[in-house]
């Protein structure tokens, strides 16, 4: 019978060979074909492990560092391989629940899937770090990754220096060429934020062979695919941290701002915006907490007023004014009026002067030094009625022009992202206001010339407007950055804008020197002559730009010294009253410090009393109390339930008296040994209730 | 007895070749996956305390084995084959009194020195030899019902026993006799039946049962269409048409469903269905659910494909011409679990690609074609039946173990043979082999 069935011998050979060949097709299908094997093995088996460059230092104008890095560790985790994870003591070292680590966790999967590693815990304390490389191996799935982390050892310029943070998915959206991934951090304003790509470096990779339970095996392919960090490049910036320090001393307690630029360079020697922050409390763990807060906060503090708050620019405008005319040769430098206390040839609008004296405003230099605002009235409408232009209109236009040669209403391209332009108003803007063209006249717009109606002002402008005062018609870009470590040509293209001369129209040195005269005035015998820098003659114009919320905001521009000016700055106290009063004698500080590296004896005095003086409006004052009172009182209730909850567990305690004054009464009595968190909020809440009835019994003697 | 000149007369040496190269590939491919740097390689392999060093000692012992069989009688083993079939058969029913509980099934028996022996894997060569038996008998004429039904009971046999012990991949080993019976005048309506039936049992797993019973109708409908003239002369054919549909319907509605929820344990329905890339949902499992019940399992986890995932991955990633000897990172990650026996296929993948697996595939081909060549030069029905069983028993172990690590077929733990970790394994095929060498050289001897 075998002999009838030997064809199957063949028949059973091709069923072998039929198998084969599926096998083999599935084999090319999955070698050969399918790319995401080779993937998957890779996201399986290589570690990448990214190496942060430390981020580029930067310095003030004598190299000191105003920022630095040092180490601090992430807690990262990998969600796929954090199987087995001992979970009860990781939360017990972070001290957290399960529930926040479920949470965490999956906030980790949700940013950056579970195959990638997610911060879980950033920038860990020392005690922390400690705990937590004891217990690593009890965690898989879990790393300690090292991270640079920024310090600024003199605390100051935050606004300037900016903060890093850790990008988000709209940062990453945004900067989809740059290579950020999740978990990386970023300038995000300041400094940190404009040369970010000069600061961050390059990030290196190093791959690592690891196997199913995570554990590194060694490099990867010798580490030929490895690529080395790229440190940062550090910055080296005009900025004088004494004098950023002493400036930031003088406006405590105030709201306002200070710009103090080098005339010769364009260079920022300091910027103050106040009320500003310690920008220590941006980095390490409680950044989130502290940013919020600041957020929250009316006053502002991230707010850099500098740049981008709008003032009237009040007196601190008629040496520009006097400009304009001289150069249009509507007056001469001896040109003056008689005041008698106020301007009324345009009837309806009627300016006050200060003063009403005889012959204050003889000529420019006096009416300068007493700051006449009859005169500038005057001098204004000249410009705006000027022949030459046919009609106010074109002659507003004309003077708008000098403006913005002059830097105002527009930016100035300084090197910190979010600049204002403030605002010289554009013809349409009148011609709406008053319902056509014809229907405005030099009269109506008549208070422009003593820098109220529309116009406002940065105080960076307001320097800036002194730098080519000081200049005698040029300036630079007023910038913080003068030189980049190994500089290349991205950079110097960059840069190169903050070194180009600038010349402002061609208004002759003889009308400048005539303001400067003027200016000069005002220090010797004028509204800042009771200013002094001790060896210095300077130059300065007070202004009271009047606040129609409040008290008059009080501002001075200056440059020093006289001949040959190294300094320029402005300055604006909000609601603090007279030019002279309040930012003048901060001018002057910033500049004595600035020019005689020290102050004398009556300057620290003086600085003394400046830093002392509180001139933060009620209003904000009035929110702050009612924060801590609000913060007292939820502290209070959280106290009030738990003290309840414990009552329940242990019903022979005696019941708590149900209001505040009770926990006061408990707060301020030694506590025995029970340690329950119960008694730290109480004492917490009953602090801070008596330090904002303290507040508030101030504010009433104010 | 002139056959004693040398026990080297008349052996097929391309066998002999075929065998020690696989087996050498094997050390090789266990040595790849424990392989870990800085390790005195030539001392491990001496040492006898890694995977590799114990298969070169089971090699050892094999050529021992192999060289003992080639300098027996061929008669041997034919007058042996009904004891040492019941012996087997013995053997595996004293697995459930003194067994040893290995990975979830009680089929081994401990030896001295730490060894333990599978006896349904030696069952395969005693299955083997009692079926070439039973078919060499002169009254026997397979055509006839009675005959398969007996043939089949003595395969079925082991099987049984082997499910018993929750051995499912030895018992499938046993279907392949199919083919060797076959080759013997098995009617091939039967496989075209077998196969028609598991194409229907994929297609139940796969297709929603209302749509595949539609698609059941349409192609009875079409075939009695085909069948009209027939029909008119033979009313049968409908008949046969009709019941062949109602068997279908019923499998798929009823059997199938009966089967992978009532017979199959969780994580066998869930490894077949993860196959055909489907979840196969545990509450519907009734063991599982009693166990549930009884506390003495974890509620049922979500269907795991792991190990099919890992073992493509590293296959995958092999890509043309493979990562290299010993660079294989998945390998080295240990990520393929069971990686020495029953997914080495994967670190061959790895290491040496596409190239690798064909080039190794060939040499098993070569293998399983010359057996075949050797079957049909065989005077005695024994030898015959024999040498299909042995190209049955390879050729299943190969085209499953291959086919799971590829993701072609459900995860049976059956071992590659000559490749895979495990002395049992590999004494076995060893066994298989020469046996069947001793009976090819004695070829011209005897007509049994």
């Amino acid at each position: 019978m075998s002999v009838f069935n030997q064809s199957r011998g063949r028949v059973i050979q091709i069923i072998i060979g039929a198998v084969f060949i599926v096998i083999t097709a599935q084999l090319i299908n999955l070698q050969i074909f399918s790319s995401q094997y080779k993937l998957a093995a890779e996201n399986n088996a290589i570690y990448r492990k990214i190496i942060y460059p430390d981020r580029g230092i930067i310095f003030d104008r004598k190299k000191r560092a105003l920022l630095e890095n040092t180490i601090s560790f992430d807690l990262v985790v990998t969600p796929a391989e954090s199987k087995g994870t001992d979970t009860a003591t990781l939360c017990a070292i972070l001290g957290i629940d399960t529930a926040e680590y479920k949470k965490r966790m999956l906030d980790a999967i949700f940013k950056n899937t579970r195959v990638r590693p997610s911060i879980f815990e950033p920038l860990l304390t020392p005690d922390l770090y400690a705990k937590l490389t004891e217990n690593m191996y009890k965690f898989p799935g879990f790393v300690l990754s090292e991270r640079s982390v920024r310090t600024y050892p003199f605390n100051t310029a935050a606004q300037l220096l900016g903060y890093i943070a850790e990008v988000d998915t709209a940062y990453l959206r945004k900067n989809k060429h740059l290579g950020y991934e999740m978990g990386d951090y970023a300038g995000m304003s300041g400094l940190e934020k404009t040369y970010e790509s000069v600061l961050m470096g390059q990030r290196g990779i190093k791959r690592f062979i690891r196997d199913n339970k995570s554990r590194i095996q060694g490099p990867y392919e010798n580490g030929i695919f490895d690529t080395i960090p790229v440190a940062g490049r550090n910055l080296y910036t005009s900025i004088d941290v004494e004098v950023q320090q002493l400036a930031e001393q003088l406006l405590q307690n105030k709201i306002g701002s200070a710009v103090a630029i080098n005339p010769q360079t364009g260079g920022i020697i300091s910027m103050v915006s106040s009320p500003t922050y310690n920008p220590n409390v941006l980095t390490g763990n409680a950044r989130r907490k502290n940013w919020g807060r600041m957020v929250m906060d009316t006053a502002k503090p991230m707010y850099n007023r500098a740049i981008k708050g709008q003032y009237p620019p009040g007196s601190t405008f008629k040496p520009l004014g006097a400009l304009v005319a001289l150069d249009q040769g509507l007056i001469t430098s001896d040109y003056g009026i008689g005041c008698s206390g106020g301007y009324g040839a345009c009837g309806g609008v009627y300016v006050r002067c200060e003063h009403s004296n005889a012959g204050h405003a003889a000529n420019l230099r006096l009416a300068l030094a007493n700051s006449c605002n009859s005169y500038f009235s005057d001098v204004f409408r000249k410009a705006l009625d000027n022949k030459k232009w046919g009609n106010p209109n074109q002659g507003y236009l004309k003077w708008k022009e000098y403006m913005n040669a002059f830097g105002l209403g527009r930016r100035l391209e300084v090197d910190l992202p979010s600049e204002d332009k403030a605002n010289i108003p554009d013809t349409s803007v009148y011609n709406r206001f008053f319902g056509g063209a014809r229907r405005w006249n030099s009269c109506s717009v008549l208070t422009l010339g003593i820098g109220q109606d529309k116009m406002t002002a940065t105080p960076l402008q307001m320097a800036n407007l002194m730098c080519i005062i000081a200049n005698k018609g040029y300036y630079y870009p007023p910038h913080f950055v003068d030189s980049i470590e190994n500089e290349r040509i991205e950079d110097t293209s960059f840069l190169n804008k903050y070194r180009t001369k600038h010349t402002v129209t061609n208004i002759s040195d003889r009308d400048y020197q005539a303001v400067n005269d003027g200016m000069h005035d005002v220090t010797v015998y004028g509204t800042a002559s009771h200013i002094k820098i001790p060896g210095v003659e300077y130059c300065a114009k007070t202004g009271t730009a009047q606040n129609p919320h409040g008290k008059n905001h009080s501002l001075f521009v200056a440059f020093a010294p006289k001949d040959n000016p190294k300094i320029a700055v402005a300055v604006v106290v909000e609601n603090g009253g007279y030019g002279s009063v309040a930012a003048g004698p901060i001018a002057g500080l910033i500049m004595e410090k600035f020019l005689n590296d020290t102050l004398s004896t009556a300057g620290k005095a003086t600085a003394e009393r400046i830093t002392n003086m509180d001139l933060v409006p009620q209003a904000i004052k009035n929110w702050y109390t009612r924060k801590d009172a609000e913060r007292a009182a939820r502290l209070a209730k959280l106290a009030l339930e738990e003290a309840a909850e414990k009552e329940e567990a242990e019903p022979n305690r005696e019941a708590p008296k149900n209001n505040t004054e009770a926990i006061l009464e408990q707060g301020s009595k030694p506590v025995g040994n029970k340690k329950d968190s119960t008694e730290k909020y109480k004492i917490k809440a009953a602090l801070l209730i008596s330090e904002s009835k303290k507040k508030k019994m101030e504010g009433r003697r104010q | 007895m002139t056959k004693n000149k040398s026990i080297s007369q008349g052996i097929d040496y391309p066998v002999i070749w075929l065998y020690a190269s696989l087996v050498a590939i094997g050390i090789l491919c266990i040595f790849m996956v424990e392989y870990r740097e800085g390790v005195n390689v030539f001392s491990s392999f001496i040492g006898g305390k890694t995977n590799y060093s114990k298969q070169l000692f089971f090699a050892g012992f094999c050529v021992l084995v192999a060289t003992f069989i080639l300098l027996t009688d061929s008669k041997l083993f034919t007058a042996f084959a009904n004891l040492m079939y019941v012996f087997g058969l013995l053997l595996m029913v004293a697995t459930f009194v003194i067994g040893k509980n290995i990975n979830g099934s009680k089929s081994w028996i401990p030896l001295a020195g730490g060894f333990n022996l599978q006896p349904a894997e030696l069952c395969k060569i005693f299955t083997a030899l009692a079926l070439a038996k039973f078919l060499s008998r002169q009254e026997i004429d397979f055509s006839k019902l009675k005959y398969q039904l007996i043939g089949g009971a003595i395969t079925l046999a082991p099987a049984v026993l082997s499910i018993l012990q929750h051995e499912l991949g030895l018992a499938l080993v046993y279907t392949s006799f199919l083919i060797a019976m076959y080759r013997e005048g098995l009617p091939a309506q039967i496989l075209i039946i077998g196969s028609s039936f598991g194409a229907l049992v994929i297609a139940s797993l796969i297709i929603e049962p209302n749509t595949l019973l539609i698609a059941l109708s349409v192609i009875a409908v079409f075939l009695i269409y085909i069948a009209r003239r027939q029909a008119k002369r033979n009313k049968g054919v409908i008949t046969i048409i009709f019941i062949a549909w109602l068997i279908s319907a019923g499998t798929q509605r009823f059997v199938i469903p009966y089967i992978f929820n009532n017979v199959l344990e969780c994580y066998q329905s869930t490894r077949i269905y993860s196959m055909v890339g489907k979840d196969y949902n545990c509450a519907d499992n009734v063991k599982s659910m009693k166990k549930q019940q009884t506390g003495n399992e974890k509620a049922p986890r979500k269907p795991d494909d792991y190990n099919v995932r890992q073992s493509k991955i590293a296959i995958g990633s092999g890509g043309f011409t493979g990562k290299g000897f010993l660079k294989g990172t998945q390998t080295r990650g240990k990520y393929v679990p069971e990686q020495h026996t029953d997914f080495i296929f994967t670190s061959l993948g790895e290491a040496f690609g596409f190239l690798g697996c064909f080039f190794f595939l060939i040499l098993y081909i070569a293998l399983l074609f010359r057996i075949v060549r050797i079957a049909e030069r065989q005077r005695s029905t024994f030898s015959r039946v024999y040498a299909y069983s042995v190209v049955s028993i390879f050729f299943f172990h190969i085209a499953v173990n291959v086919s799971m690590t590829i993701g072609l077929f459900p995860i049976v733990g059956i071992p590659l043979p000559l490749i895979s970790y495990g002395g049992s394994s590999l004494l076995t095929f060893t066994i298989l082999i020469f046996i069947l060498l001793r009976l090819d050289a004695d070829r011209q001897m005897v007509l049994r």
